[in-house]
Protein backbone atom coordinates (compact mmCIF):
# COMPACT_ATOMS: atom_id res chain seq x y z
CA UNK A 1 0.00 0.00 0.00
CA UNK A 2 2.67 2.81 1.25
CA UNK A 3 4.48 1.99 -2.34
CA UNK A 4 1.50 2.64 -4.25
CA UNK A 5 1.08 5.95 -2.33
CA UNK A 6 4.78 6.50 -2.84
CA UNK A 7 4.67 5.98 -6.42
CA UNK A 8 1.14 7.72 -7.26
CA UNK A 9 3.40 10.66 -5.41
CA UNK A 10 5.94 10.76 -7.29
CA UNK A 11 3.95 10.59 -10.62
CA UNK A 12 2.12 13.40 -9.58
CA UNK A 13 4.91 15.09 -8.49
CA UNK A 14 6.52 14.32 -11.81
CA UNK A 15 3.52 15.34 -13.59
CA UNK A 16 3.43 18.98 -12.61
CA UNK A 17 7.20 19.36 -12.10
CA UNK A 18 7.04 19.05 -16.14
CA UNK A 19 4.36 21.90 -16.26
CA UNK A 20 7.59 23.74 -14.91
CA UNK A 21 7.88 24.22 -19.38
CA UNK A 22 5.15 26.40 -18.96
CA UNK A 23 6.39 28.57 -16.99
CA UNK A 24 10.04 28.75 -18.76
CA UNK A 25 8.43 29.40 -22.27
CA UNK A 26 5.48 31.02 -21.55
CA UNK A 27 3.81 33.31 -23.16
CA UNK A 28 2.44 35.29 -20.99
CA UNK A 29 2.23 35.57 -17.22
CA UNK A 30 -0.90 34.00 -16.83
CA UNK A 31 0.41 30.49 -18.34
CA UNK A 32 3.49 30.95 -15.60
CA UNK A 33 1.00 31.50 -12.84
CA UNK A 34 -1.43 28.64 -13.91
CA UNK A 35 1.46 26.67 -14.32
CA UNK A 36 2.67 27.84 -10.27
CA UNK A 37 -0.61 26.93 -9.46
CA UNK A 38 -0.58 23.44 -10.51
CA UNK A 39 2.69 23.04 -8.96
CA UNK A 40 1.10 24.26 -5.76
CA UNK A 41 -1.96 21.73 -6.53
CA UNK A 42 0.56 18.64 -7.32
CA UNK A 43 2.56 19.66 -4.47
CA UNK A 44 -0.12 19.68 -2.11
CA UNK A 45 -1.25 16.23 -2.87
CA UNK A 46 2.55 14.64 -3.55
CA UNK A 47 2.82 15.87 -0.02
CA UNK A 48 -0.58 14.01 1.29
CA UNK A 49 0.38 10.70 -0.66
CA UNK A 50 4.55 10.56 1.01
CA UNK A 51 3.08 11.53 4.07
CA UNK A 52 0.64 8.83 4.34
CA UNK A 53 3.18 6.33 2.81
CA UNK A 54 6.06 7.02 5.49
CA UNK A 55 3.72 8.60 7.73
CA UNK A 56 4.78 12.09 7.84
CA UNK A 57 3.95 14.10 10.89
CA UNK A 58 3.51 17.85 9.81
CA UNK A 59 3.02 16.53 6.01
CA UNK A 60 -0.77 17.34 6.12
CA UNK A 61 -0.03 20.38 7.95
CA UNK A 62 2.55 21.64 5.19
CA UNK A 63 0.00 20.72 2.87
CA UNK A 64 -3.01 22.54 4.25
CA UNK A 65 -0.31 25.88 4.06
CA UNK A 66 0.75 25.10 0.44
CA UNK A 67 -3.15 24.83 -0.52
CA UNK A 68 -4.06 28.40 1.23
CA UNK A 69 -0.68 30.16 -0.31
CA UNK A 70 -1.48 28.88 -3.66
CA UNK A 71 -4.66 30.76 -3.67
CA UNK A 72 -2.44 33.26 -2.43
CA UNK A 73 0.39 33.72 -4.63
CA UNK A 74 -2.61 34.20 -7.06
CA UNK A 75 -4.31 36.67 -5.66
CA UNK A 76 -0.59 38.49 -5.70
CA UNK A 77 -0.11 38.55 -9.75
CA UNK A 78 -4.02 39.26 -10.25
CA UNK A 79 -3.59 42.47 -7.90
CA UNK A 80 -0.49 43.25 -9.55
CA UNK A 81 -2.07 43.17 -13.05
CA UNK A 82 -4.50 46.24 -11.16
CA UNK A 83 -6.66 44.68 -13.57
CA UNK A 84 -10.82 43.89 -12.47
CA UNK A 85 -13.60 42.61 -14.78
CA UNK A 86 -13.46 43.58 -18.15
CA UNK A 87 -14.59 47.16 -19.15
CA UNK A 88 -13.91 48.43 -15.26
CA UNK A 89 -11.46 50.98 -15.09
CA UNK A 90 -8.12 49.68 -14.18
CA UNK A 91 -5.35 50.42 -11.42
CA UNK A 92 -5.64 53.61 -9.81
CA UNK A 93 -4.19 54.35 -6.45
CA UNK A 94 -2.01 56.94 -4.92
CA UNK A 95 1.48 57.79 -5.69
CA UNK A 96 2.57 54.18 -6.83
CA UNK A 97 3.48 53.93 -10.40
CA UNK A 98 1.37 52.15 -12.83
CA UNK A 99 2.08 48.41 -12.11
CA UNK A 100 1.62 47.18 -15.70
CA UNK A 101 5.11 48.46 -16.22
CA UNK A 102 6.56 47.15 -19.39
CA UNK A 103 5.85 49.49 -21.98
CA UNK A 104 2.39 50.63 -21.39
CA UNK A 105 1.45 54.01 -21.23
CA UNK A 106 0.15 55.16 -17.81
CA UNK A 107 -3.26 54.48 -16.58
CA UNK A 108 -4.75 57.51 -16.71
CA UNK A 109 -5.60 57.60 -20.52
CA UNK B 1 -5.90 -6.06 -0.14
CA UNK B 2 -8.75 -5.23 2.16
CA UNK B 3 -11.27 -3.08 0.93
CA UNK B 4 -10.25 0.42 2.30
CA UNK B 5 -6.99 -0.55 0.52
CA UNK B 6 -8.96 -1.45 -2.64
CA UNK B 7 -10.14 1.91 -2.67
CA UNK B 8 -7.41 3.91 -2.01
CA UNK B 9 -5.60 2.43 -4.64
CA UNK B 10 -8.49 3.64 -7.00
CA UNK B 11 -9.32 6.44 -5.93
CA UNK B 12 -5.29 7.91 -6.16
CA UNK B 13 -4.40 6.36 -9.41
CA UNK B 14 -8.07 8.38 -10.86
CA UNK B 15 -6.79 11.40 -9.04
CA UNK B 16 -3.45 10.89 -10.83
CA UNK B 17 -4.88 10.49 -13.82
CA UNK B 18 -6.67 13.58 -13.73
CA UNK B 19 -3.27 15.46 -12.58
CA UNK B 20 -1.27 14.07 -15.52
CA UNK B 21 -4.61 15.54 -17.95
CA UNK B 22 -4.40 18.38 -16.42
CA UNK B 23 -0.88 18.91 -17.49
CA UNK B 24 -1.38 18.14 -21.21
CA UNK B 25 -3.91 20.30 -21.19
CA UNK B 26 -1.84 22.99 -19.39
CA UNK B 27 1.05 22.61 -21.96
CA UNK B 28 -1.09 21.38 -25.02
CA UNK B 29 -4.36 23.38 -25.11
CA UNK B 30 -4.41 26.60 -27.94
CA UNK B 31 -5.62 29.12 -25.40
CA UNK B 32 -5.33 30.91 -21.78
CA UNK B 33 -8.84 30.55 -21.22
CA UNK B 34 -8.71 26.65 -22.27
CA UNK B 35 -5.45 26.34 -20.34
CA UNK B 36 -6.95 27.54 -17.30
CA UNK B 37 -9.94 25.21 -17.61
CA UNK B 38 -7.48 22.59 -17.80
CA UNK B 39 -5.82 23.96 -14.58
CA UNK B 40 -9.08 23.67 -12.70
CA UNK B 41 -9.50 20.12 -13.29
CA UNK B 42 -6.55 19.33 -12.46
CA UNK B 43 -7.21 21.40 -8.98
CA UNK B 44 -10.50 20.03 -8.38
CA UNK B 45 -10.74 16.47 -9.53
CA UNK B 46 -6.89 15.09 -9.12
CA UNK B 47 -6.75 16.68 -6.01
CA UNK B 48 -10.56 15.46 -4.87
CA UNK B 49 -10.21 12.10 -6.02
CA UNK B 50 -6.25 12.06 -3.72
CA UNK B 51 -7.96 13.26 -0.64
CA UNK B 52 -11.04 11.23 -1.17
CA UNK B 53 -8.80 7.85 -1.48
CA UNK B 54 -6.82 8.89 1.20
CA UNK B 55 -9.10 9.34 3.69
CA UNK B 56 -9.76 5.46 4.66
CA UNK B 57 -5.65 5.56 5.40
CA UNK B 58 -5.65 8.72 8.07
CA UNK B 59 -6.27 8.55 11.37
CA UNK B 60 -9.84 8.83 12.66
CA UNK B 61 -11.39 11.58 13.67
CA UNK B 62 -8.61 13.96 13.35
CA UNK B 63 -6.64 13.20 10.32
CA UNK B 64 -9.58 12.68 8.59
CA UNK B 65 -11.20 15.74 9.64
CA UNK B 66 -8.00 17.42 8.73
CA UNK B 67 -8.16 15.97 4.96
CA UNK B 68 -11.76 17.04 4.20
CA UNK B 69 -11.01 20.96 5.69
CA UNK B 70 -8.00 20.53 2.75
CA UNK B 71 -10.28 19.34 0.48
CA UNK B 72 -13.02 22.10 1.02
CA UNK B 73 -9.66 24.76 0.99
CA UNK B 74 -8.82 23.63 -2.31
CA UNK B 75 -12.12 23.20 -4.11
CA UNK B 76 -13.68 26.53 -2.59
CA UNK B 77 -10.19 28.61 -3.12
CA UNK B 78 -9.81 27.20 -6.52
CA UNK B 79 -12.64 28.04 -8.28
CA UNK B 80 -12.32 31.18 -6.51
CA UNK B 81 -9.16 31.88 -7.97
CA UNK B 82 -9.68 30.72 -11.28
CA UNK B 83 -12.89 33.22 -11.67
CA UNK B 84 -10.22 35.86 -10.66
CA UNK B 85 -7.72 34.72 -13.43
CA UNK B 86 -10.40 34.34 -16.03
CA UNK B 87 -11.74 37.87 -15.23
CA UNK B 88 -7.87 39.32 -15.38
CA UNK B 89 -7.69 37.23 -18.99
CA UNK B 90 -10.68 38.64 -19.89
CA UNK B 91 -9.60 42.05 -18.66
CA UNK B 92 -6.21 42.08 -20.68
CA UNK B 93 -8.15 40.87 -23.60
CA UNK B 94 -10.48 43.60 -23.60
CA UNK B 95 -7.64 46.31 -23.39
CA UNK B 96 -5.25 44.99 -25.99
CA UNK B 97 -8.53 45.04 -28.64
CA UNK B 98 -9.17 48.86 -27.05
CA UNK B 99 -5.80 49.42 -27.77
CA UNK B 100 -5.54 48.07 -30.94
CA UNK B 101 -9.05 49.89 -31.81
CA UNK B 102 -7.43 53.13 -30.36
CA UNK B 103 -3.87 53.19 -31.78
CA UNK B 104 -3.08 57.08 -32.20
CA UNK B 105 0.48 56.71 -33.11
CA UNK B 106 1.95 56.05 -29.74
CA UNK B 107 4.00 53.22 -29.46
CA UNK B 108 2.46 51.37 -26.26
CA UNK B 109 2.73 47.61 -27.00
CA UNK B 110 -0.48 46.13 -26.27
CA UNK B 111 -0.54 44.89 -22.34
CA UNK B 112 -1.64 41.03 -23.50
CA UNK B 113 1.44 39.62 -23.94
CA UNK B 114 0.09 35.78 -24.73
CA UNK B 115 0.39 36.11 -28.29
CA UNK B 116 3.27 33.33 -29.59
CA UNK B 117 6.46 34.17 -28.27
CA UNK B 118 6.90 37.90 -28.23
CA UNK B 119 9.50 38.59 -26.82
CA UNK B 120 9.25 41.70 -24.48
CA UNK C 1 3.65 -4.13 -7.05
CA UNK C 2 7.58 -3.32 -6.15
CA UNK C 3 8.57 -2.76 -2.76
CA UNK C 4 10.81 -0.03 -2.56
CA UNK C 5 12.24 0.05 0.88
CA UNK C 6 11.63 3.54 2.78
CA UNK C 7 12.25 6.41 2.76
CA UNK C 8 12.25 6.94 -1.32
CA UNK C 9 15.29 5.89 -2.66
CA UNK C 10 17.39 8.70 -3.89
CA UNK C 11 16.99 8.38 -7.92
CA UNK C 12 13.07 9.41 -7.14
CA UNK C 13 14.89 13.02 -5.88
CA UNK C 14 16.59 13.51 -9.07
CA UNK C 15 13.37 14.89 -11.15
CA UNK C 16 12.95 17.70 -8.00
CA UNK C 17 16.42 18.48 -8.16
CA UNK C 18 17.17 18.94 -11.64
CA UNK C 19 13.71 21.35 -11.19
CA UNK C 20 15.27 23.36 -8.80
CA UNK C 21 18.77 23.79 -11.01
CA UNK C 22 16.41 24.72 -14.14
CA UNK C 23 14.14 27.12 -12.67
CA UNK C 24 17.21 28.48 -10.90
CA UNK C 25 18.82 29.39 -13.62
CA UNK C 26 15.87 30.62 -15.59
CA UNK C 27 14.85 32.83 -12.23
CA UNK C 28 18.78 34.87 -13.20
CA UNK C 29 18.25 34.81 -16.85
CA UNK C 30 15.17 35.78 -17.58
CA UNK C 31 14.60 40.00 -17.82
CA UNK C 32 10.82 40.60 -16.90
CA UNK C 33 10.14 41.21 -13.33
CA UNK C 34 7.08 39.53 -13.06
CA UNK C 35 7.56 36.15 -14.41
CA UNK C 36 10.51 35.94 -12.62
CA UNK C 37 8.21 36.65 -9.58
CA UNK C 38 6.06 33.71 -10.59
CA UNK C 39 8.62 31.85 -11.07
CA UNK C 40 10.33 32.62 -7.36
CA UNK C 41 7.04 31.33 -6.18
CA UNK C 42 7.19 27.67 -7.80
CA UNK C 43 10.75 28.03 -6.83
CA UNK C 44 9.92 28.30 -3.05
CA UNK C 45 7.23 25.60 -3.27
CA UNK C 46 10.25 23.43 -4.83
CA UNK C 47 12.09 24.19 -1.84
CA UNK C 48 9.45 23.77 0.21
CA UNK C 49 8.93 20.09 -1.16
CA UNK C 50 12.84 19.42 -0.94
CA UNK C 51 12.99 20.23 2.35
CA UNK C 52 10.90 17.79 3.56
CA UNK C 53 12.77 15.48 1.53
CA UNK C 54 15.76 16.84 3.80
CA UNK C 55 13.93 15.13 6.33
CA UNK C 56 13.29 19.17 7.98
CA UNK C 57 9.05 20.45 7.98
CA UNK C 58 9.78 22.88 9.87
CA UNK C 59 11.85 24.39 7.62
CA UNK C 60 9.41 23.39 4.98
CA UNK C 61 6.50 25.14 6.32
CA UNK C 62 8.60 28.26 7.17
CA UNK C 63 9.67 28.33 2.92
CA UNK C 64 6.38 27.75 1.83
CA UNK C 65 4.60 30.45 4.15
CA UNK C 66 7.11 32.36 3.36
CA UNK C 67 8.95 32.05 -0.18
CA UNK C 68 5.38 31.40 -1.39
CA UNK C 69 3.27 34.23 -0.22
CA UNK C 70 4.82 37.14 1.54
CA UNK C 71 7.80 37.23 -0.52
CA UNK C 72 5.79 36.88 -3.33
CA UNK C 73 3.73 39.72 -2.53
CA UNK C 74 6.88 42.14 -1.66
CA UNK C 75 8.53 41.00 -5.21
CA UNK C 76 5.69 42.30 -6.89
CA UNK C 77 5.28 45.55 -5.36
CA UNK C 78 8.80 46.19 -5.35
CA UNK C 79 8.94 45.27 -9.31
CA UNK C 80 5.61 47.66 -9.48
CA UNK C 81 7.91 50.31 -7.98
CA UNK C 82 11.12 49.88 -9.94
CA UNK C 83 8.56 50.42 -12.88
CA UNK C 84 9.80 50.41 -17.09
CA UNK C 85 13.17 49.06 -17.00
CA UNK C 86 13.50 48.98 -21.50
CA UNK C 87 15.56 52.46 -21.39
CA UNK C 88 18.51 50.57 -18.79
CA UNK C 89 21.54 49.53 -20.51
CA UNK C 90 22.18 46.06 -20.65
CA UNK C 91 25.49 45.24 -18.25
CA UNK C 92 28.46 44.48 -20.86
CA UNK C 93 29.05 41.03 -21.59
CA UNK C 94 32.62 40.81 -19.85
CA UNK C 95 30.86 41.68 -16.66
CA UNK C 96 28.12 39.65 -16.64
CA UNK C 97 30.81 37.11 -17.60
CA UNK C 98 32.62 37.68 -14.71
CA UNK C 99 29.53 37.80 -12.65
CA UNK C 100 28.27 34.17 -14.07
CA UNK C 101 32.00 32.65 -13.28
CA UNK C 102 32.03 33.70 -9.66
CA UNK C 103 28.80 32.71 -8.77
CA UNK C 104 29.60 29.46 -10.29
CA UNK C 105 32.92 29.71 -7.62
CA UNK C 106 30.93 30.23 -4.85
CA UNK C 107 28.71 26.98 -5.61
CA UNK C 108 31.11 24.68 -6.43
CA UNK C 109 32.95 25.94 -2.95
CA UNK C 110 29.91 25.01 -0.67
CA UNK C 111 29.17 22.16 -2.83
CA UNK C 112 33.08 20.81 -2.17
CA UNK C 113 32.09 21.79 1.79
CA UNK C 114 29.30 20.48 1.80
CA UNK C 115 30.33 17.17 0.10
CA UNK C 116 33.42 16.58 2.08
CA UNK C 117 31.69 16.79 5.52
CA UNK C 118 32.18 13.73 7.21
CA UNK C 119 28.88 11.55 7.35
CA UNK C 120 27.37 11.87 9.72
CA UNK C 121 28.32 15.62 10.28
CA UNK C 122 28.82 16.26 13.80
CA UNK C 123 25.88 18.19 15.11
CA UNK C 124 24.08 18.49 18.79
CA UNK C 125 21.23 15.98 17.79
CA UNK C 126 22.14 13.65 20.26
CA UNK C 127 22.75 16.79 23.02
CA UNK C 128 19.28 18.38 22.41
CA UNK C 129 18.02 14.74 22.83
CA UNK C 130 19.53 14.26 26.00
CA UNK C 131 18.29 17.50 27.74
CA UNK C 132 14.69 18.19 25.68
CA UNK C 133 12.77 16.48 28.45
CA UNK C 134 13.52 19.40 30.50
CA UNK C 135 11.81 21.65 27.97
CA UNK C 136 8.66 19.64 27.90
CA UNK C 137 8.26 19.81 24.58
CA UNK C 138 8.07 17.21 22.14
CA UNK C 139 9.54 19.32 18.72
CA UNK C 140 12.94 19.12 18.83
CA UNK C 141 13.48 22.58 16.76
CA UNK C 142 10.95 24.86 18.76
CA UNK C 143 13.21 23.27 22.19
CA UNK C 144 16.41 24.71 20.64
CA UNK C 145 14.55 27.95 19.33
CA UNK C 146 12.78 28.98 22.39
CA UNK C 147 14.74 27.29 25.07
CA UNK C 148 18.61 26.43 24.68
CA UNK C 149 18.93 29.04 22.02
CA UNK C 150 16.64 31.65 23.24
CA UNK C 151 18.64 34.83 22.91
CA UNK C 152 19.43 34.25 19.20
CA UNK C 153 15.12 34.10 18.89
CA UNK C 154 14.51 37.31 21.09
CA UNK C 155 16.95 39.17 19.29
CA UNK C 156 15.61 38.08 15.90
CA UNK C 157 12.23 39.18 16.96
CA UNK C 158 14.07 42.77 17.63
CA UNK C 159 15.39 42.57 14.27
CA UNK C 160 11.60 42.28 13.10
CA UNK C 161 10.38 45.25 15.24
CA UNK C 162 13.39 47.11 13.87
CA UNK C 163 12.78 46.56 10.23
CA UNK C 164 9.51 48.01 10.60
CA UNK C 165 10.60 50.67 11.90
CA UNK C 166 13.53 51.42 9.21
CA UNK C 167 10.90 51.10 6.68
CA UNK C 168 8.68 53.27 7.81
CA UNK C 169 11.25 55.77 8.03
CA UNK C 170 11.53 55.22 4.11
CA UNK C 171 8.05 57.62 3.83
CA UNK C 172 8.46 61.30 3.20
CA UNK C 173 8.41 63.49 6.48
CA UNK C 174 4.91 65.25 5.94
CA UNK C 175 3.54 61.63 5.50
CA UNK C 176 4.15 60.82 8.52
CA UNK C 177 1.08 59.65 10.32
CA UNK C 178 -0.52 57.84 6.69
CA UNK C 179 -1.56 54.85 5.67
CA UNK C 180 0.91 52.45 4.19
CA UNK C 181 -0.15 52.33 0.44
CA UNK C 182 1.79 50.03 -1.51
CA UNK C 183 -0.84 47.48 -1.22
CA UNK C 184 -3.55 49.85 -2.99
CA UNK C 185 -3.26 48.25 -6.33
CA UNK C 186 -6.64 49.25 -7.90
CA UNK C 187 -10.21 47.99 -7.27
CA UNK C 188 -10.64 44.22 -6.51
CA UNK C 189 -12.50 41.81 -8.92
CA UNK C 190 -15.73 40.05 -6.99
CA UNK C 191 -13.58 36.68 -7.22
CA UNK C 192 -10.70 38.42 -5.16
CA UNK C 193 -13.34 40.22 -2.92
CA UNK C 194 -14.90 36.40 -2.44
CA UNK C 195 -11.47 35.05 -1.58
CA UNK C 196 -10.89 37.86 0.56
CA UNK C 197 -13.72 36.82 2.56
CA UNK C 198 -13.19 33.08 2.46
CA UNK C 199 -9.07 32.82 2.95
CA UNK C 200 -9.19 34.61 6.17
CA UNK C 201 -10.87 33.01 8.64
CA UNK C 202 -9.22 29.58 7.29
CA UNK C 203 -6.14 31.44 7.68
CA UNK C 204 -6.67 32.23 10.77
CA UNK C 205 -7.46 28.67 12.09
CA UNK C 206 -4.27 27.36 10.69
CA UNK C 207 -2.17 29.71 11.41
CA UNK C 208 -3.56 29.71 15.20
CA UNK C 209 -2.86 25.91 15.12
CA UNK C 210 0.40 25.74 13.72
CA UNK C 211 1.36 28.15 16.19
CA UNK C 212 -0.22 25.65 18.86
CA UNK C 213 0.63 22.70 17.47
CA UNK C 214 4.73 23.92 16.90
CA UNK C 215 5.13 22.80 20.56
CA UNK C 216 5.31 19.44 19.82
CA UNK C 217 4.77 18.89 16.13
CA UNK C 218 6.65 20.94 13.24
CA UNK C 219 5.19 24.26 13.46
CA UNK C 220 5.93 27.22 15.39
CA UNK C 221 5.39 30.79 16.19
CA UNK C 222 6.95 31.96 13.33
CA UNK C 223 5.20 30.08 10.53
CA UNK C 224 2.05 30.67 12.28
CA UNK C 225 2.70 34.31 12.20
CA UNK C 226 3.46 34.13 8.69
CA UNK C 227 0.26 33.12 7.56
CA UNK C 228 -1.71 35.58 9.77
CA UNK C 229 0.35 38.17 7.95
CA UNK C 230 -0.87 36.91 4.62
CA UNK C 231 -4.10 37.00 5.78
CA UNK C 232 -4.17 39.92 6.21
CA UNK C 233 -2.44 41.01 3.16
CA UNK C 234 -5.31 39.67 1.59
CA UNK C 235 -7.69 41.49 3.02
CA UNK C 236 -5.79 44.64 1.95
CA UNK C 237 -5.73 43.29 -1.34
CA UNK C 238 -9.40 42.71 -1.66
CA UNK C 239 -10.09 46.22 0.05
CA UNK C 240 -11.48 45.02 2.73
CA UNK C 241 -10.23 46.83 5.19
CA UNK C 242 -7.07 49.26 4.89
CA UNK C 243 -3.30 49.05 6.80
CA UNK C 244 -3.35 50.78 9.48
CA UNK C 245 -1.87 54.32 9.97
CA UNK C 246 1.84 54.58 11.14
CA UNK C 247 0.70 56.20 14.15
CA UNK C 248 -1.97 53.90 15.36
CA UNK C 249 -0.93 52.92 18.89
CA UNK C 250 -2.58 49.66 19.10
CA UNK C 251 -0.11 48.83 15.85
CA UNK C 252 2.70 49.72 17.49
CA UNK C 253 1.83 47.27 21.05
CA UNK C 254 1.46 44.26 18.60
CA UNK C 255 4.99 45.04 16.85
CA UNK C 256 6.51 45.51 20.52
CA UNK C 257 5.13 43.02 22.73
CA UNK C 258 6.76 39.81 21.47
CA UNK C 259 9.96 41.11 21.42
CA UNK C 260 8.85 43.04 25.30
CA UNK C 261 7.66 40.28 26.43
CA UNK C 262 11.00 37.68 25.76
CA UNK C 263 12.97 40.14 27.27
CA UNK C 264 10.91 40.74 30.57
CA UNK C 265 10.24 37.07 30.77
CA UNK C 266 14.35 36.73 29.90
CA UNK C 267 15.34 39.45 32.76
CA UNK C 268 12.57 37.81 35.10
CA UNK C 269 14.51 34.45 34.86
CA UNK C 270 18.18 36.11 35.67
CA UNK C 271 16.05 37.08 38.99
CA UNK C 272 13.84 33.58 40.16
CA UNK C 273 15.55 31.36 37.84
CA UNK C 274 19.39 32.17 38.28
CA UNK C 275 20.08 33.03 34.54
CA UNK C 276 19.25 35.11 31.91
CA UNK C 277 16.43 33.28 29.95
CA UNK C 278 16.25 30.48 32.21
CA UNK C 279 13.01 28.79 33.10
CA UNK C 280 11.95 28.31 36.62
CA UNK C 281 11.05 24.64 36.87
CA UNK C 282 7.32 24.05 36.85
CA UNK C 283 6.29 26.98 34.99
CA UNK C 284 8.26 26.29 31.51
CA UNK C 285 5.40 25.26 29.55
CA UNK C 286 3.22 27.87 30.65
CA UNK C 287 5.83 30.73 30.22
CA UNK C 288 6.79 28.98 26.56
CA UNK C 289 3.40 28.93 25.80
CA UNK C 290 3.35 32.88 26.78
CA UNK C 291 6.57 33.95 24.81
CA UNK C 292 5.52 31.79 21.57
CA UNK C 293 1.62 33.30 21.79
CA UNK C 294 2.56 37.12 22.29
CA UNK C 295 5.73 35.88 18.99
CA UNK C 296 3.16 35.01 17.26
CA UNK C 297 1.21 38.24 17.17
CA UNK C 298 4.30 40.25 16.85
CA UNK C 299 5.57 38.26 14.17
CA UNK C 300 2.27 38.80 12.22
CA UNK C 301 1.89 41.67 12.51
CA UNK C 302 5.70 42.53 11.59
CA UNK C 303 5.62 40.99 8.34
CA UNK C 304 1.97 42.59 7.27
CA UNK C 305 3.33 45.94 7.94
CA UNK C 306 6.62 45.32 5.88
CA UNK C 307 4.22 44.51 3.20
CA UNK C 308 2.12 47.16 3.34
CA UNK C 309 5.18 49.61 2.83
CA UNK C 310 6.10 52.67 3.97
CA UNK C 311 3.67 55.47 4.89
CA UNK C 312 2.28 57.39 1.55
CA UNK C 313 -0.24 60.29 1.45
CA UNK C 314 -3.23 59.66 -0.62
CA UNK C 315 -3.06 60.73 -4.35
CA UNK C 316 -5.31 63.79 -5.38
CA UNK C 317 -8.93 63.48 -5.27
CA UNK C 318 -10.01 62.59 -8.89
CA UNK C 319 -8.28 59.22 -8.93
CA UNK C 320 -9.35 58.61 -6.18
CA UNK C 321 -12.90 59.50 -6.03
CA UNK C 322 -13.87 56.54 -8.07
CA UNK C 323 -13.12 53.72 -5.87
CA UNK C 324 -15.66 52.26 -4.19
CA UNK C 325 -16.50 53.38 -0.80
CA UNK C 326 -13.57 52.46 1.77
CA UNK C 327 -14.34 50.61 4.68
CA UNK C 328 -12.57 52.67 7.23
CA UNK C 329 -10.87 51.48 10.50
CA UNK C 330 -8.01 48.94 10.64
CA UNK C 331 -7.54 45.51 10.07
Amino acid sequence: MSSLLLIAGLVILLTVLLGLVRILRGPGDTERLMAAQLLGTGGVAALLLLGSAIDLTGATDLALLLALLAAFAAVTFVAGLGAGPAGAPDGRRGSAPDVRGEGDSPASQ
Amino acid sequence: MSVADAFTAIFVLLGAFFFIAGWVGLVRFPDTLSRLHALSKADNLGLGLVVVGLLPQASWPFGALKLVALWLVAVLVGGATAQMLAGAIQARAGEAGDRVAAAAGTDAAPAVDDGPGAPR
Amino acid sequence: MPDFPLPVPLWADIPLALALLVLALWLTATRRDRAAVIGFTGYGLLAAIAWVRLGSVDVALTEAALGGGLMGLLLLTAAARLGERADQPRPAMPVRLLVGVLCLGVTLALAAVVLSLPAPAPNLVAAVAANQAATELGNPVAAVLIAFRAVDTMLESVVLALAVIVLWSFGADRAWGARPRTLDLGPPSPALMLLGRLLPPLGLIVGVHLFWTGADHPGGPFQGGAVLAAMAALLWLARLGEPPPVSDGLTRVGIVIGPLLFLLIGLAGAVIADAFLAYPEGLTKPLILLIEAAKTLSVAVALALLVAGPPELPAPAPARGETAAEPGGTV
